[in-house]
């Protein structure tokens, strides 16, 4: 049975087994690589898209619950919150393997969209599912701040 | 791994590799038999409380057995007073931290439909799985139990201003019919079902409210 | 040997009229280099100057984060006199003859050696090519080279300019100087200054591509089952479900266990799901961790290999307590820990019409990688095109003597057939149970100080396993090094010395875990001086100046002190805690501010003192401290990895081995010590301080002191 979904702004009909992680949808059939691969669980966040306008573990989610949905992943991003994060995040050399940032940039550009000016508590909230373990939290941080003044 | 020397030769790299591949399969063995979820205890029936004649002290057993349920970490995990959430039957702090939010559904960019779908999800390729159900929230905090004494929890589901402006009545059906209360007899590969069935807990509910609702001392 | 690389295989060269430095280098130098790898230019194939006016460095050093792409096109830049808009960088293939690390003799990064090693051997580089750059120019404008100029990238003569790019063909038939001049630091313009980092766009906007993002036409996908046991083998299987799984193509047994082979990663992961596994444990480490843990508090409570003396401690510490003294006597438990690198380990093979082999993966020592996939394919090594791929974190990782990453992977990719390329991944459970752990280390100390705050004397018993022994790292000493570092010659002025240790032998592979052996050694040391001053009540800080015997460290010490205004009056819910510590050539002094939130500690700001040398990228010292502070951080607060019955590891994700997040990490202020010093490490030395920092506020505060790590496991959440 083939599910229909759109993936940044295309429709894409998929016939792989129907319990196929999202995340795996997206990577192997896809090949959209941004999208990470961390833990399997949703612990990590680095497999964060958007699914609707909201942040989704992409690893934890079957497709076949995606029927319809419409999928935004890291390559897809667009928009001025997406564009002042990712500014923000070269900006201050936030990366360091660079292997959570995708997830760490969908978090934090749902959060702007919801939350213009997000104070410390909403940074902790939304973002702490992102797991970094170089540390840049400290950027990471300081970018959606920088991020939010230049929305 | 500041003193390093000259490496020489493969001979040394032969001793961490070990022998060389073999496809095909070894000896077969009998599959065993495929995880079953037990609960850990079962739910009295209404009836078995007929025995206690004061009526009073009736309906407060019938709500010692329904805490059965109340108390268990399906249940419990969700209803915290304060700070993060806690998960698992151990009860262990919720990893990642969650608030309740405004609208209990979690906060911007971290809902709980982050990671919870409309079912629970079995991990692919390890043990487990992530529990689901539609919607899936956090308890107000006006209904937070965890801490609390039995008596307290019991005072505060018959407490319109802190069970959600339930009548009795309503709390029956929450207790007997909701889907998320449900949940906690169906909660997925990895965690412990809550004792009994829902029907067994919503009779009890009746019992106990048709006994006056009373609370254990 | 006939070129330095194959433009052609590489596929990056725009044309022929490109500059490769190192073509046209003279061979001799690899003469050299055979002979002692204290030379470090020769050849140098580190550079290509391409038509298009890009500036191409080859990094011999893998990039997983600690910014030596960065660093290394500083370096050339500087000397180039270079526009840092043309710098790119990508990985040096594997080739030892080429791109030794000149602290190693081995293609390799770690160690923190990467700037270290190539500070010179890079600028000469640059420079090299700066002078080619020149003299084509003066030929071609019948100039004298001193008279021609070259700034942001341009070569100007009196009314003629060129883009490197512009003089690359002719600057490769020009002869090469021999010793060519380096800039005195007073004319740097790049060394020293905030740089933007090479890799951080494509790494913000998904485009970097790591190991896991490779698709390979055909190729399949690879996961693996692993003895529970370390050191169990395969009894019996029955995989006839697993190979109904439908995209399931074959499953092969390999010395490392069981692995299927899919046309997709979610039909392998299921697949494995299904196999029915009997492992044998002959042989296996079954112990659980109170036995080990037992094993290694035993051994430290003994007398150990003598490791170094100085003075007479044992007589020392008798007439201390003789007079009436107060003898310390403490014990330290350190668990395993995991690396738990953000990508799993991974690694894609790939066979060529010609029979030859292709392999990207983070390689870390690429000469022993590529040795061991040579061996297990039974191949020739010139054969194989080890490709270094960009890592998502290592923290010592993917530095693995034994290669057993890239064993596996061959014997796996072999067993296949090599028909079509194989793409083998760890998932997150392979990692956490997956061994290669810092190792347990236990410590014990008896020591005394006077009111004046001498030390009278020291005795010291470390146990732990050693990280090289058996491997191509072993010196045949008899105390592994490692274990040692940081105590060996101790930083605070004591006569009376000696360390003792003991090598004990388990069954559960070890590793370098950032910064190694400092990660118990300073902890140890900076716990002890810090309850030993309190004892005496003297001060953390001028108590510790009073016995620090280098002005560096004094140095860094002195600073964070200032920084973090040491002696203000406190609000008395929060307390400052301190530390010194010097490891990989760098000075590293912290101070921490901590609460206690809800019987939680909280960690509110960290201030960093650090002298690295001359600092070449400010911007990347600054995060690879905040990045140390953080990796060390969650690891002293909460990690631990188990065994359980039958030696099987209880762990297996992030949700039980923690990681630090967001909102437990402080705020950090990083203060860099100029120095004319050569440069030294700054990928580790952060992550040792902060430890013994949090334990000296947290026992400033409410007196416990925390010798048993973790310091409060993983279900408490800090601060929240």
């Amino acid at each position: 049975m083939a599910i229909e979904l759109t993936v940044n702004g295309k429709s894409v009909k998929t016939d792989v087994d129907p319990d196929t992680p999202l995340l795996w949808v997206i990577r192997d059939e896809m090949k959209l690589t941004g999208t990470k691969f961390g833990c399997g669980m949703a612990q990590c966040g680095a497999c964060t898209v958007h699914v609707n306008g909201e942040t989704r573990r992409s690893c934890v989610t079957p497709v076949k619950f995606m029927e319809g949905s419409e999928v935004t992943t890291i390559e897809g991003l667009e928009g001025k919150e997406a564009s002042a994060v990712q500014k923000a995040w070269t900006g201050i050399d936030v990366p360091q393997c660079g292997y959570c940032q995708s997830g760490q940039v969908m978090s934090a550009v749902a959060l702007l969209k919801k939350v213009p000016n997000p104070s410390d508590e909403d940074i902790d909230t939304a973002m702490n599912g992102n797991i970094c373990r170089c540390a840049t939290y400290v950027r990471i941080r300081q970018a959606i701040k920088n991020a939010a003044k230049e929305v | 791994m500041r003193h390093l020397f000259i490496f020489t030769a493969a001979a040394a790299l032969l001793t961490a590799c070990g022998d060389t591949a073999s496809t095909g399969t070894l000896e077969t063995v009998s599959t065993p038999a495929p995880r079953v979820q037990v609960s850990g205890e079962t739910l009295a029936a209404p009836a078995s409380f007929n025995s206690i004649t004061n009526e009073s002290e009736r309906s407060a057993a019938l709500f010692d057995e329904m805490f059965k349920v109340i108390g268990h970490p399906r249940c419990m995990n969700c209803h915290p007073r304060e700070g993060s959430i806690t998960q698992g039957d151990d009860m262990t702090p919720h990893q990642p931290m969650i608030v309740r939010g405004e609208d209990t559904f979690g906060a911007p960019a971290m809902e709980c439909s982050t990671c919870h779908g409309s079912e629970n999800v079995s991990y692919v390729g390890m043990e487990g799985s992530i529990p689901g159900h539609a919607p899936w929230h956090v308890a107000p905090l006006e209904m937070g139990w965890q801490g609390l004494s039995v008596r307290e929890i019991c005072e505060q589901l018959k407490d319109e201003d802190r069970n959600g402006g339930r009548t009795l009545e309503d709390l029956h059906e929450h207790n007997a019919e909701d889907g998320l209360v449900g949940w906690g007899w169906n909660p997925g590969e990895g965690r412990e079902p809550a004792p009994g069935t829902q029907a067994e807990f919503g009779a009890l509910t009746q019992a106990w409210i048709d006994t006056g609702a009373v609370c254990p001392a | 040997m006939g070129t330095v690389f194959n433009p052609s295989r590489r596929g990056v060269l725009a044309g022929s009229g490109a500059l490769v430095l190192g073509l046209a280098l003279p061979l001799k130098g690899k003469k050299v280099l055979a002979q002692t790898s204290s030379n470090p230019f020769a050849p140098n194939a580190f550079i290509r100057i391409a038509p298009d006016n890009t500036v191409t460095i080859l990094s011999k050093h893998i990039e997983f984060g600690q910014g030596p792409w960065t660093g290394l096109a500083t370096l050339v830049a500087e000397e180039l006199d270079a526009d840092w808009d043309q710098m790119r960088v990508e990985h040096a293939p594997a080739d030892v003859t080429k791109y030794a690390n000149v602290l190693f003799g081995v293609q390799g990064t770690g160690g923190s050696t990467a700037m270290a090693s190539s500070y010179t051997q890079m600028r000469q580089a640059g420079a090299t090519a700066r002078a080619m750059l020149v003299q084509a120019a003066a030929e071609k404008w019948g100039m004298k080279p001193s008279a021609i100029t070259v700034s942001d990238g341009i070569v100007r003569g009196s009314s003629n300019s060129a883009t490197f790019g512009e003089l690359a063909e002719a600057a490769s038939k020009i002869e090469p100087p021999v010793e060519p001049t380096l800039k005195a630091k007073k004319d740097f313009k790049f060394i020293g200054t905030d740089r933007p980092k090479i890799d951080s766009l494509r790494k913000s906007t998904g485009t970097a591509e790591f190991t896991i993002d490779l698709y390979r036409p055909n190729m399949l996908v690879a996961v693996a089952a692993h003895p529970p046991a370390f050191g169990g083998t395969l009894a019996s299987m029955d995989d006839r479900e697993a190979r109904n799984v439908k995209g399931v193509v074959d499953i092969v047994t390999v010395p490392q266990g069981v692995a299927v082979l899919a046309e997709n990663t979610f039909a392998a992961l299921k697949a494995r799901d299904k196999l029915v596994l009997n492992w044998s444990d002959d042989g296996a480490e079954t112990r659980d961790s109170a036995a080990l843990r037992q094993l290694f508090v035993d051994a430290a409570r003994t007398d150990g290999i003598e490791a170094a003396k100085t003075g007479d401690a044992a007589v020392a510490l008798a007439a201390a307590e003789e007079d009436g003294t107060f003898i310390h006597e403490a014990e330290f438990y350190f668990p395993f820990l995991a690396h738990a690198t953000m990508e799993p380990l991974d690694a894609v093979l790939e066979r060529a019409e010609d029979g030859s082999v292709d392999v990207w993966m983070g390689s870390q020592i690429q000469t022993i990688d590529h040795g061991t996939l040579a061996a297990v394919l039974g191949m020739d090594q010139s054969n194989i095109r080890l490709n270094t791929m960009l890592a998502g974190g290592s923290f010592g990782r993917l530095a693995t003597p034994t290669a057993h990453f890239a064993a596996e992977a061959a014997a796996i990719f072999k067993a296949s057939g090599m028909d079509r390329p194989v793409k083998f991944m760890w998932t997150r459970t392979n990692d956490i149970k997956g061994g290669y752990y810092r190792p347990i280390a236990t410590h014990k100390v008896r020591a005394a100080m006077d009111r004046s705050g001498d030390i009278l004397g020291w005795e010291q018993t470390v146990a732990s396993q050693s990280l090289t022994k058996g491997t191509p790292f072993d010196t045949g000493a008899e105390v592994d090094a490692t274990m040692i570092e940081g105590i060996k010659e101790p930083y605070y002025e004591m006569p009376d010395h000696r360390l003792t240790a003991h090598m004990v032998d388990i069954g559960v592979p070890p590793l370098w875990w950032r910064s190694v052996g400092h990660t118990h050694t300073a902890y140890v040391m900076e716990t002890m001086i810090d309850e030993m001053l309190e004892k005496q009540g003297l001060h953390p800080v001028s108590g510790r100046m009073r016995l620090l015997k280098d002005p560096r460290e004094k140095a860094v010490l002195a600073r964070v002190a200032e920084m973090a205004n040491f002696n203000r009056k406190m609000n008395p819910e929060r307390k400052l805690g301190v530390a010194v510590h010097k490891s990989f050539g760098t000075y590293c002094a912290q101070v921490a501010e901590v609460s206690m939130k809800n019987g939680k500690p909280k960690v509110h700001k960290v201030w960093c003192a650090v002298d690295c040398g001359q600092p070449i990228n400010p911007n990347v010292i600054r995060a690879q401290i905040e990045g140390g502070i953080g990796y060390g951080l969650g690891a002293v607060l909460f990690d631990e990895i188990t065994l359980g019955q039958g030696g099987k590891v209880d762990q297996s994700n992030f949700h039980d081995y923690r990681s630090l997040r967001i909102h437990e990490m402080p705020q950090i202020e990083v203060a860099i010590i100029d120095s004319d010093e050569n440069p030294t490490g700054i990928g580790e030395p952060g992550t040792p301080p902060i430890g013994p920092a949090i334990a000296n506020a947290l026992r400033r505060l409410d007196g416990t002191r925390h010798h048993n790590l973790p310091i409060i496991g993983l279900n408490d959440p800090v601060g929240v």
